[in-house]
């Protein structure tokens, strides 16, 4: 499936790359300026149940290159947690997301803070779109204080409630039904906000989902739901675990559109079409065609289920940091060399914040005990040995 | 006969309990008598009164006026957006449940029993109890899980199991559990109120029994707090935990002791997580002697939980081992017969008790 799609992008992209708009101005500052710009998508939206939203993207300058930044700062935040992964400073689960950039930034680009996002396991990005710094990410893989969770989450359970992100679930599917109630209670608040609830194709097929798009429906919830679909639910291809992988139809009487999620411009559009919807006329449906370059986890080399010419060949062809860097240099943003700098600037940002990471201490023994409960109306806790340890909860 | 002794009961409980309810032995009226079912609606009512926050869910909850009438007329006082009428789709609708507390709402989600929320176990057990403590304290999840728990009548094995030791092993949740109407209302108002997920297990068989209540239990303000057992009939001989059903059975079978000369405390353990061990082994110091009873499997039950606390904590106090009165160890059967052997009855904790005293054969009472 993938694999045909490269082909056809490929060919689509290099005429893209023209500038559509002659509104530019030869600004030499790297970080751009907010003049619009229309760039089209890779390929066209394909849509289930709705009209699909326009293929030209508006966008600036100022918007290319910090989609650029982010998604570089992403990248490099990704592939160094391999590395820690590997040095046995990450411990347990490492779900790793790059070549998935796209879909995190492209998102938040369409929406605000006050608008919810709840996604699985594979976090860390969707976390650092959302506000969360590179400390809180290295310091919580790691499990030292300065964590987002102070330590006591781990990777798959990051959280940044004052920017309206709930997690970071491990349950696969269960934040489903739980985005559709951050949307129930959006809806019930009044205050125009909508709710992505994100999922894998993997996860696609749970029976919960389907009840809370049923509900969702029925209640006129303003509940996206975005289905990752990097094509593998772990090692499982999508073709052997779905009898229809065309997820985006999978609502049935809810409508679905289908979007390349390696084109940061094209999920932006889509999330912004998505929310105008959710808001008038309830859950939508957005695939996003994506691809993950490391296996499930990190102890999936991810290449028992996938030819390596299929990875490297996304990689070559789809990449949606090289997207972006072709589309900022064709229309002269910025110079090679600028962007060079952008890349070298987030790798100095992470080696400084994996550094400040390692100087983070562990929790203190008795954080074992904190946040059990809210209230925790000064019960008694206990450790392995109740004789020895014991707690009253604050 | 049976409103005598409890008032009786009633009347020596509150001595010890409440100083400010001892309005009720200077009654001048008599004491109001509610149902159960009359003292959760009225509870529900209040708490979505007093908090826009506060919303209903489950099967049946709007307009059937409650599966067993526990929201009755809810839905005419505040409208389809604040009582809501689910599918039967105990994951997804449990699920969002918990997604509208971490957004701030307070649900009170009901299962029609307990045995259907195995089907949401996952959203109770990882998605709301753990939260706050995995999020190191960034997502509360102020949920109520309600509904009727353990045996009914004639109802067979899949709509029979108690869930209350399942519940109350889980760090993170509040398990709590109502004999009485003041129970009903105390301990419900307290679960709406309390910021954690806190787990409600009714006993449908209760629904309709009438205990007398006090002024301060029906004011609006009424509110138990949580974690605290109560005792409900005091002793000397051997204490007697039980909690929801079972207490009013315990409270029967203390009856029958004290014509033998046996003079049990009746503890109403309320709070199953947090379990109010202190109460129960300061009891049990007095005593000297403990039966559990419970109406679940008892194997890893509630009993099996206190037994441990009482050997750990009050070792040298115990006169005899500890006595464990459970359900049946199978799953429960439909035959009527059956059924009465696979759940506590009276003689059952009266035996038990006597076994504890060392005594099977009934003597004169001793002063």
């Amino acid at each position: 499936m993938a694999l045909s799609h490269l082909a056809a992008s490929a060919s689509r992209s290099s005429s893209l790359l023209k500038p559509l708009s002659s509104a530019l101005s030869l600004r030499r500052s790297i970080s751009g300026d907010n003049s619009p710009l229309t760039v089209e998508t890779s390929v066209p939206f394909t849509s289930h149940q709705c009209e699909a939203p326009s293929r030209s993207v508006e966008t600036n300058p100022k918007e290319l290159l910090t989609f650029f930044r982010d998604m570089a700062l992403m990248r490099r935040m990704e592939i160094a947690a391999d590395s820690l992964y590997k040095a046995k400073l990450i411990r347990g689960f490492c779900h790793l997301y790059d070549g998935q950039e796209a879909v995190a930034v492209g998102m938040e680009a369409a929406i605000t803070k006050k608008d919810c996002i709840i996604t699985a396991y594979r976090d860390h990005c969707t976390f650092v779109s959302r506000g969360g710094t590179l400390l809180e990410v290295f310091a919580e893989l790691m499990g030292r204080q300065a964590g987002c969770s102070k330590g006591k989450g781990g990777s798959m359970h990051f959280y940044k409630k004052d920017s309206n992100f709930y997690g970071g679930h491990g349950i696969v599917g269960a934040q489903v039904p739980l985005g559709c109630g951050l949307a129930f209670a959006q809806k019930n608040s009044k205050d125009e906000t909508v709710t992505f609830a994100l999922y894998g194709d993997g996860a696609a097929n749970q029976g919960q989902l389907f009840e809370a798009l049923n509900i969702s429906a029925l209640w006129d919830l303003p509940a996206i739901l975005v289905c990752e679909n990097n094509h593998y639910g772990m090692g499982t291809a999508e073709w052997r675990a779905a009898k229809s992988p065309a997820y985006y139809k999978r609502g049935d009487y809810v409508p679905g559109l289908k979007v390349d999620g390696m084109d940061a411009l094209a999920v932006k559009q889509a999330c912004k079409f998505a929310k105008e919807h959710a808001l008038k006329n309830g859950p939508i449906i957005l695939e996003m065609d994506t691809y993950r370059y490391h296996g499930h986890s990190m102890s999936d080399p991810g290449s028992t289920y996938r030819t390596r010419d299929e990875i490297s060949g996304v990689r070559q062809e789809r990449d949606p940091i090289e997207r972006i860097r072709k589309l900022i240099l064709s229309h002269d943003l910025a110079t090679e060399k600028e962007l060079k700098d952008v890349e070298k600037e987030v790798r100095k940002e992470v080696d400084d914040a994996i550094a400040q990471a390692k100087e983070s201490p562990m929790p203190e023994p008795s954080e074992l005990f904190t946040n059990v409960y809210a209230k925790g109306l000064g019960v008694e806790s206990f450790g392995a040995d109740r004789k020895e340890v014991r707690a009253t909860l604050p | 006969m049976l409103a005598i002794a409890r008032q009786r009961m009633l009347g020596q409980s509150f001595k010890k309990i409440l100083p400010a309810v001892s309005v009720l032995r200077s009654y001048s009226s008599a004491a109001k008598q509610i149902t159960v079912r009359e003292a959760l609606n009225s509870a529900l009512d209040e708490e979505m009164s007093a908090d826009p926050k506060v919303f209903l869910m489950g099967e049946e909850v709007g307009e059937y006026q409650g599966a067993y009438k526990i929201t009755k007329g809810l839905l005419e006082k505040y409208g389809p957006e604040r009582v809501l009428d689910t599918p039967i789709t105990e994951a997804g609708f449990t699920g969002i449940g918990v997604g509208a507390a971490y957004y701030g709402l307070k649900p009170v989600v009901e299962f029609m029993t307990f045995n259907f929320s195995m089907q949401a176990i996952d959203h109770i057990i990882n998605s709301a109890a753990k939260s706050n403590y995995m999020s190191a304290g960034q997502i509360s999840v102020p949920i109520v899980f309600r509904g009727p728990n353990g045996a009914a009548a004639g109802v067979g094995a899949q709509h029979s199991q108690c869930y209350a030791a399942w519940y109350a092993s889980c760090p993170g949740l509040k398990v709590l559990s109502p004999y009485n109407s003041e129970d009903a209302r105390g301990l419900l108002k307290a679960a709406i109120r309390d910021p954690d997920p806190v787990v409600f297990l009714e006993n449908e068989l209760l629904y309709g029994e009438s205990f007398p209540v006090s002024d301060e239990v029906l004011d609006s303000s009424f509110c138990l707090p949580i974690g605290k057992a109560k005792i409900e009939r005091e002793g000397k001989d051997v204490t007697i935990t039980a909690f929801s059903k079972m207490v009013g059975y315990a409270l029967k079978a203390a009856e029958m002791l004290e014509k033998d000369g046996i003079y049990a405390e009746v503890i109403n353990l309320r709070s199953i997580r947090p379990l109010d061990r202190s109460t129960i082994n300061t009891s049990v110091r007095k005593t000297n002697r403990l039966i559990t009873v419970e109406e679940g499997f008892p194997q890893h039950g509630v009993g099996a939980e206190i037994c441990a606390s009482v050997v750990e904590e009050s070792f040298s106090y115990l006169d005899a081992p500890v006595e464990r009165i459970a359900g049946a160890d199978v799953p429960m059967p439909y035959a009527a017969n059956l059924e009465r052997m696979a759940v506590p009855q009276v003689e059952d904790i009266v035996r038990a008790a006597k076994r504890a005293c060392y005594r099977s054969v009934p003597l004169a009472a001793t002063a």
